[in-house]
């Protein structure tokens, strides 16, 4: 059975009508369109599928759409503000830290989340936060340096 | 027309042209496709390794209310494989299943749950057969009742080669010490961190679209046609974004097959996006592989003859296993002069899922032997390996004893720099027990000689048009899955016309719009689109020039194209800009477009077996990898590897890093904990992420990159690859690091906390050799053959 829900997403409240048994990536994906939310397991194993959810990074692909009323959900799609680029997303393509780019959105989330929190993380705070997002291109070296660089600018 | 004596485009760190499309989560793969009507598909995968196919009844699961169609092996009967001479593969099977996860049938339906649901209505008859798991049962099994596959000579021998270069003999009786040893290289899979996907779509113009994830356009578009029995002038193959190939996507795929087919029965766009699981059974990854090395040297250390036997593990398929088998032999003499060389491969059917080409393609096994062997060799003759090396590398512009033809060559300053950052002379046997730090080098190929399958056709084309907006689009067909090669593109032709990348469209990937590019595989891309579109720049220069002499007055060997000009080189000041030229050149020529297109050097030799390992240009890698090694737990933590890396030209610095560190990255992977394996019953063990593990950033240490610039006569701008070749030396550095730190060899990878503990209690046997007849080695002398002559 279809329930209809309101959805808080990228500060915009949607309305949208889906099976309950969804999980919020397959809603994110199928029923609101955004697609910028990748998935690598659908078993919360690779960490692609992260989002914000009130401001914490979680696996969309382990959390039921349902479960997600109320909350202030975040995607790749949210993080550009007024057409203008998150530093994350500036950094992160100044140094080439996206190859095949299909993890990217999940890192950046989950290294905007550690940002929120921790302006000035070391490598190793970097490395911990991370730690749940596989990488299989970059050796993880340019997307550590990137979050460095992105750090840096926060004043 | 001037040479720009500084170059502004190439070698800087730029952003690759689709970084913030990625950063902003807007790349479309193929699982973001969306087309109206579309419907979903799911194979049905058989879960025994080995079976008779006696019947498949789908005509339950047709009756369910949304199910679309249902096919099986009797609608695709007709055999496809990436190799023509090893077509053995079926969209789904026929008669018989090689595999734990081969497909059998099937379904489309309106929603993906509902496919999947159609699955369990499907009727399969099997008659199970005893499974074959391992190189020793596959050689065993010799009788024709046991055979996996009917089309081969020898029972469940896929491909047996034997190759002998110069006096083997007389090379290993001159030796004043032989070396022997025996090694394992454990299979492991790719794991791109996108699952396969595609979507077909049979239109009411009775054409085909096929999106899919795939490294090789072209040669899909070529399975297809043959599978489905179209013309190939009615397909068309868009390879979406890649999200990670790692050569695990270069081969033509049931999914992409299938749905073809679906779509040609439905009239709707079908998708197949294939499970993680499932990945784990496409495979086609790195092939187990058992190897027995000998080497012959004096006392000073210098190599007089080498010799292989290498036996791998292919699985159910041949997929790229011809070119494997050849490459666990080919490259073993592109580090060191080896005056007599001898290898023998052979490369068995198991039922297992296929093995492939993963980054490296059937070298870093071998070359994991051949680096531990040279570290015992330095061991007992009390040299240090570094010297060991640099007394006999091979030169720039000379020939190996199997023929192959090195151009530039920067393994000496590789050696050199590597051995600088990393303190190499403080440090090695210095360090204190469980603290350890080793060395190996490598070398690898810029792009496959030959073409997949025979012909004289270019391996590289492109297309370039220039609007009167000063616009620029190229046309290519090389994929981009993530290495940049789009980039590569942009940066060549926008340093040849002297504009800003901004202005240049790429169109890529698509065999309608699109000349041929054989594909993203051999760390090919770079130097064969790189020269074809410089040569399709070329063209389109010279109409430019003609039309900025004639505006200028200025004769066109005094013109350049810099800053968005075409100009006056001594007058810099005389110039007009490029829009504008391009206005005049159309006015005077029509429509400017040109082509470019590339031929890699022809290879002189012609014994069969020579056109896997010759290429327009060698890299060369060295590593050193500094770990701690626990003697009481076995765990090893990796401190940090220095990496360097002969790439010819670096066309963007930063692609070579990220390529280069990638590199690393896996080759620890594959050093420490990666492996594909099996149940006793032949089902894989560890189908999923979890289980399959791979290093996070906690695993992965800090990566030095250094990157040695030889400027290499064939490449664009002098460049060779990066992709692939840094892998190499970093998986035998860990094992020679091992040894300095705690006193063991390990000869097998992954290297294990439990095979360290066996170890050191001296419990780690040696890995076994099979037995196995091979055929009379074909004999090559160097000299035969023409020299190719080289570039200076």
């Amino acid at each position: 059975m279809k329930q209809l829900l309101r959805l808080r997403v990228n500060g915009e409240t949607r309305e949208v009508a889906f099976e309950t048994s969804k999980t919020l990536l397959e809603v994110l994906r199928e029923d609101l369109g955004l697609n910028g939310t990748k998935h690598g397991c659908e078993l919360g194993e690779c960490g692609t599928c992260a989002v914000l959810v009130n401001g914490e990074p979680v696996l969309s692909c382990l959390m039921l759409g349902v479960e997600a009323e109320n909350a202030e959900i975040v995607t790749v799609e949210g993080m550009t503000q007024n057409g203008k680029p998150h530093r994350l997303q500036k950094a992160f393509a100044d140094l080439g830290a996206a190859q095949c780019g299909y993890c990217i959105p999940g890192i950046l989330l989950t290294a905007k989340a550690l940002l929120d929190e921790n302006p000035h993380p070391t490598r190793e705070e970097i490395r911990q936060a991370l730690s749940g997002n596989l990488c299989r291109c970059t050796g993880y070296t340019k997307i550590l340096q990137a979050v460095e660089l992105a750090a840096k600018e926060i004043a | 027309m001037t040479r720009k004596k500084t170059l502004s485009v190439i070698g800087k760190p730029l952003r690759k042209v689709d970084a913030m499309a990625k950063c902003a989560g807007e790349t479309v793969y193929a699982d973001d496709l969306n087309l109206p009507r579309m419907i979903y598909a799911k194979l049905l995968r058989s879960p025994h390794p080995h079976a008779r196919v006696l019947g498949v009844n789908a005509a339950r699961a047709l009756t369910l209310d949304g199910v679309c169609a249902v096919i099986t092996g009797q609608d695709l009967p007709e055999k496809f494989g990436i190799m023509p001479s090893t077509e053995d593969e079926e969209a789904l099977a026929v008669d018989k299943v090689r595999y734990a996860g081969d497909p059998v049938a099937a379904v489309a339906a309106i929603s993906e749950s509902l496919a999947e649901q159609a699955l369990g209505y499907i009727d399969v008859e099997y008659e199970v057969l005893k499974p074959i798991l391992s190189i020793e049962e596959a050689l065993a099994s010799t009788e024709e009742s046991q055979r996996i596959h009917t089309w081969n000579r020898r029972a469940n021998v896929q491909k047996a080669v034997s190759l002998e270069f110069g006096d083997i003999e007389g090379g290993f009786a001159r030796s004043d010490h032989i070396f022997e040893g025996t090694f394992f290289y454990q299979g492991n899979t790719h794991l791109p961190m996108e699952q396969y996907c595609a979507v077909g779509f049979y239109g009411p113009d009775d054409k085909l679209t096929l999106w899919s994830s795939t490294q090789t356009p072209h040669y899909l578009h070529r399975a297809l046609a043959k599978v489905l029995k179209l013309p190939a002038s009615r397909i068309r193959v868009i390879a979406t974004p890649v999200g990670g190939g790692f050569g695990g996507k270069s081969d033509p795929f049931s999914h992409e097959i299938c749905a073809a087919k679906l779509s040609m029965i439905t009239r709707r766009p079908v998708k197949f996006t294939l499970s993680r699981e499932e990945c784990f059974y496409v495979h086609r990854g790195r092939h187990p592989v058992k190897m027995w090395a000998k080497t012959g040297v004096k006392s000073d250390g210098t190599i007089q003859a080498m010799q292989y036997k290498t036996f791998l593990d292919g699985g159910g398929y041949s997929s790229y296993g011809l070119a494997s088998v050849y490459y666990t032999g080919a490259l073993q003499t592109v580090t060191y002069k080896v005056p007599a060389y001898k290898f023998e491969g052979v490369r068995v059917f198991t039922n297992k899922p296929p093995c492939g080409p993963k980054r490296g393609h059937g070298t870093p096994q071998p070359r994991f032997a051949e680096e531990i062997q040279m570290d015992e060799i330095a061991e007992k003759l009390g040299i240090d390996p570094l010297d060991l090396r640099l007394k006999q590398l091979v030169e720039a512009n000379s020939v190996t004893i199997n023929g192959l033809q090195i151009s530039s060559c920067g393994l000496r300053e590789c050696i050199e720099k590597v051995a600088e950052r990393a303190e190499w002379k403080k440090k090695f046997r210095k360090l204190p027990f469980g603290h350890g730090i080793g060395f190996a080098a490598s070398a690898y190929i810029t792009g496959a000689g030959l073409p997949i399958y025979r012909n004289d056709m270019p391996h590289s084309g492109v297309q370039i048009k220039l609007d009167r907006s000063g616009g620029v689009t190229v046309f290519c067909g090389s994929t981009d899955i993530g290495q940049g090669s789009d980039s590569i593109l942009v940066y060549a032709i926008a340093e040849e016309f002297g504009i800003d990348p901004v202005d240049i469209r790429v169109v890529t990937a698509d065999t309608d719009l699109t000349p041929v590019d054989l594909g993203s595989y051999s760390s090919r891309v770079t130097i064969m689109t790189g020269n074809a579109a410089i040569q399709a720049c070329g063209k389109l220069k010279l109409m430019l020039l003609e039309a900025a002499s004639e505006a200028l007055e200025v004769p066109a060997d005094d013109l350049e194209f810099a800053e968005g000009q075409v100009r006056s080189a001594s007058l810099p000041q005389r110039g007009i800009g490029f829009a504008e030229c391009v206005v005049k050149a159309e006015g005077k020529h029509g429509t400017l477009g040109a082509t470019g297109s590339y031929w890699p050097p022809k290879n002189p030799r012609e014994f069969k077996g020579s056109g896997v390992g010759p290429t327009p240009a060698y890299t060369f890698s060295t590593a050193i990898v500094e770990l701690h090694c626990d003697g009481e737990t076995g765990e090893i933590k990796i401190d940090k590897v220095w990496i360097a890396h002969d790439c010819g030209r670096a066309f963007n610095p930063l692609l070579v890093e990220g390529q280069t560190e990638g590199s690393v990255y896996m080759a620890l992977g594959e050093a420490l904990m990666e492996e594909q394996i099996f149940r006793k019953n032949g089902l894989h063990k560890i189908p999923s992420i979890l289980e399959y593990k791979s290093p996070t950033t906690l695993e992965t240490p800090e990566i030095e990159t250094i990157l040695v610039e030889t400027i290499d006569p064939e490449g664009p701008y002098g460049a060779k690859e990066a992709g692939q070749g840094p892998l190499l030396p970093v998986v035998p550095a860990v094992s020679n690091a091992v040894y300095d730190a705690i006193g063991v060899r390990i000869h097998e990878v992954p290297i294990t906390p439990d095979k360290i503990l066996r170890a050191l209690e001296g419990r780690l046997k040696a890995v076994s050799i099979p037995k196995f007849d091979f055929p009379a080695p074909l004999k090559w002398q160097p000299g035969q053959g023409v020299q190719v002559e080289q570039k200076s």
